[in-house]
């Protein structure tokens, strides 16, 4: 298949999107007023953050730089990249949500956006005229809906409830209802955020098996952003890698996936500052906080196999502290979760006091690549319950080296996971 | 299995800002969602009611029985022997029509962020389906304006002008494209400074005293503030409405035009700020 029989569906040149950091304009005109009299008066401006020596001006982010992509009409596009690489200001450019601060961009086609599922439902209405709304909402006239009514209530698995307004519905019925409408348009072009994560397991394989067909029968064009890898795998045909606004990579799906975790994981740090680092759900003045993790020995945080991981790690206690204990758990560089180790000796901090620890973690089995650890600092009462105290995610990252033939077989950690057990023992028996 | 279609549809996205970009064909291919939106204005304001729709017809009724009350029998304002209830329910309709043009239109950006910020579709079909839904809600009031008009008119109290009576579509035009383009302006600078939003309302009860709702402009005298009123572009509209429906009013010809000039250019600006505002503004908002 030459390049030239495929058609255009989407073409980006020298996009880019740029976005003001900080305040954007104070948010009311009360206080662009007051900080423009305080200039004037030499006084310092009220609306200034505190910690903060000026307020945000003039500083600017790119959240895309430059891009350059063409699609053609057929292709599942898999759109991966770390937390802020531009992942969905790419989306939304292309669903015309927000304008490119710079550059063009070409859509062949018409184009359905599921940023979310259900945009525009209402609670008040019932589930058919949320179908009418959502539905006009994504470009369909009353006539292409009342034309796929029918297969749009039968896909949705709620037809008894159709009726009824969907503030009554559960969750689950509420995205598979509005999923269902997403599913059925009829535009070449389909723009996804993640949107697959909805309903049940059945109803999840249902949207994929739709999906699947959307794309490789009916020959549309997708472009998918997820961070989860297995859906990328089961069905793009190609993905793009994004890094800091730019495309760092463009091609074969695995290959792909390969060098977005491997750049995701920074291995030259050695010594990581949590001072800062909290948990949303946690109390921000925590009774301890862990605050300095460092490799003990090392250059770079990178191990042998089976090496033995050695970490210094300093916790200050706000209160006296004496049922501590600390959990590391193991997360591969796509973010699963490979393991977790504990450690079930209590100790003790006093009141005030910063206290340092050497943690050591046996890497037996762990094969190489790129891993990110959160650590879990948490307090076991006298009734053996657990609270959690402090936890941070991505506390520590490293890497393990190849294992330069110890396991005597090409590991295939797509089927075979993270950890290499120990060995089976297979004898035959003796009957 | 259908052939793909997508080769018709090109969509060119640049960072070029045009300053006047008005896609009527796109606003038109979306005319089910304007419809719908439409509909559900009125399928939710009364939702959860015990009178429910009859609110549609109670709202006016009561405010025009204060106006009646307090303009008519207490303040003792003139309106050249048209009973006043009549003289309140024919005026608080256009002016109702006008202000929720406005006040709906400026809140377009704000309340419909999420939406907006999902999915792209033409977001003039907001505020058209806004002015619809007050023309309906006009519509529904003139119902009753023409239950007491009949009245009135068997009685002998009333002579309405039925010739002008066709020219109440214009002016309801007039009203309509002015209401947006004044509410479209303020919804584009509130994505900025939300006080707008805050002042709207507060400004559109100003400006109803500072135009002949519940008084004629007969009954103004000469000076400043006559001149002032007259050139108030709703002026014109509101005298031209009660001289058609009532009988009365004081039309004057150079007055009516400047208000059409005003409206045309309020639609433009306003059409123009909307344009830039809506590409981008879920950047700041």
């Amino acid at each position: 298949m030459s390049d030239n029989n495929k058609q255009i569906a989407i073409r980006l040149s020298g996009v880019k999107k740029m976005y003001k950091l900080g305040q954007i304009g104070g948010g009311t005109l009360q206080n662009d007023l007051q900080s423009w009299w305080a200039r004037i008066r030499g006084k310092e401006d009220p609306n200034t953050k505190i910690g903060q020596s000026q307020r945000l001006v003039g500083q600017t982010l790119m959240a895309l730089n430059d891009i350059d992509l063409t699609v053609y009409h057929g292709e599942a596009l898999g759109v991966i990249g770390a937390n802020g690489a531009g992942k969905s200001t790419l989306l939304k450019l292309l669903s015309r949500v927000t304008a490119p601060s710079d550059g063009e961009i070409d859509i062949y086609g018409r184009v359905t956006s599921m940023l979310e599922v259900g945009t525009g439902f209402n609670g008040e209405m019932t589930g058919r005229e949320n179908i009418y709304m959502n539905g006009a909402i994504l470009g369909m006239s009353k006539a292409e809906i009342d034309a796929k009514m029918e297969d749009i209530i039968d896909f949705s698995e709620v037809r008894e409830f159709i009726d009824t307004p969907v503030k009554r519905y559960s969750s689950g019925m509420y995205v598979k209802l509005a999923f269902s409408v997403a599913a059925h348009l009829d535009s070449e072009i389909m723009i996804m955020d993640e949107v697959l994560a909805v309903g049940d397991m059945a109803f999840q394989k249902k949207c994929l098996a739709k999906m699947d067909d959307v794309s490789s029968r009916q020959g549309k064009t997708i472009l998918y952003v997820s961070h989860n890898m297995s859906t990328i795998r089961q069905f793009c045909t190609r993905v793009i890698v994004l890094k800091e606004g730019r495309i760092i990579f463009d091609g074969d799906v695995n290959e792909g996936i390969g060098v977005y975790m491997t750049q995701s994981i920074d291995t030259s740090q050695v010594e990581f500052d949590l001072s800062n680092k909290y948990q949303k759900y946690l109390s921000p003045y925590p009774k301890a906080k862990m605050m300095k993790a460092r490799f003990i020995n090392k250059e770079y945080a990178v191990f042998d196999y089976q090496e033995q991981i050695n970490f210094e790690l300093q916790i200050r206690a706000r209160m006296p502290a004496n049922w501590l204990s600390l959990r590391f758990e193991i997360r591969a560089a796509d973010g699963s979760s490979v393991g977790t180790s504990f450690a079930f000796d209590r100790f003790s901090i006093e009141e005030g006091e910063l206290k340092s620890f050497i943690v050591s973690f046996n890497s037996k089995g762990l094969i190489a690549g790129k891993y990110s650890v959160v650590l879990g600092l948490f307090e076991k009462n006298e009734f053996g319950s657990y609270t959690d105290i402090d936890v941070i995610e991505r506390a520590l990252s490293f890497e393990i080296k190849d294992d330069d033939g110890q396991i005597g077989i090409q590991w295939s950690k797509q089927y075979w996971g993270f950890v290499k057990f120990d060995d089976l023992h297979v004898e035959s028996s003796r009957n | 299995m259908s052939e793909i279609s997508g080769r018709h549809y090109h969509t060119h996205i640049t960072s070029q800002k045009k300053w006047f970009e008005l896609n009527l064909k796109e606003v038109w291919q979306y005319r089910d969602l304007i419809v719908l939106f439409t509909k559900r204005t009125f399928a939710l304001r009364y939702k959860q009611t015990i009178l429910g729709p009859v609110w549609i017809f109670l709202n006016p009724f009561l405010t025009s029985v204060m106006y009646t009350l307090v303009f008519g029998n207490i303040a003792k304002i003139g309106t050249h022997g048209v009973p006043h209830i009549l003289f309140y329910l024919s005026s608080s309709a256009i002016w109702t029509f006008f202000s929720d043009s406005v006040i709906r239109n400026a809140q377009t950006f704000t309340s419909n962020a999420n939406v907006f910020g999902k999915v792209y579709f033409p977001r003039l079909t907001v505020p058209i389906s806004n002015v619809l839904s007050a023309a309906i809600q006009f519509g529904i009031q003139m119902i009753m304006v023409g239950m007491f008009l009949v009245y009135y008119v068997i009685q002998g109290t009333v002579s309405p002008n039925w010739m002008c009576f066709l020219l109440i579509p214009l002016i309801l035009i007039q009203i309509g494209i002015m209401g947006m383009g004044f509410g479209i302006i303020v919804s584009s600078l509130t994505t900025k400074y939300r006080d707008l939003g805050i002042l709207v309302s507060f400004g559109v009860q100003l400006w109803m005293y500072g135009t002949p709702i519940v008084y004629p402009l007969s009954e103004i005298s000469e000076g400043l503030l006559k001149t002032i009123i007259t050139i108030n572009p709703m002026t014109m509209p509101v005298e031209l409405f009660r001289y058609a429906v009532l009988g009365h009013g004081t039309i004057l010809p150079q007055y009516l035009v400047l208000s059409w000039i005003v409206t045309i250019v309020v639609a433009l600006f306003g059409i123009m700020i909307f344009n830039r505002v809506e590409k981008t503004f879920m950047d700041t908002i």
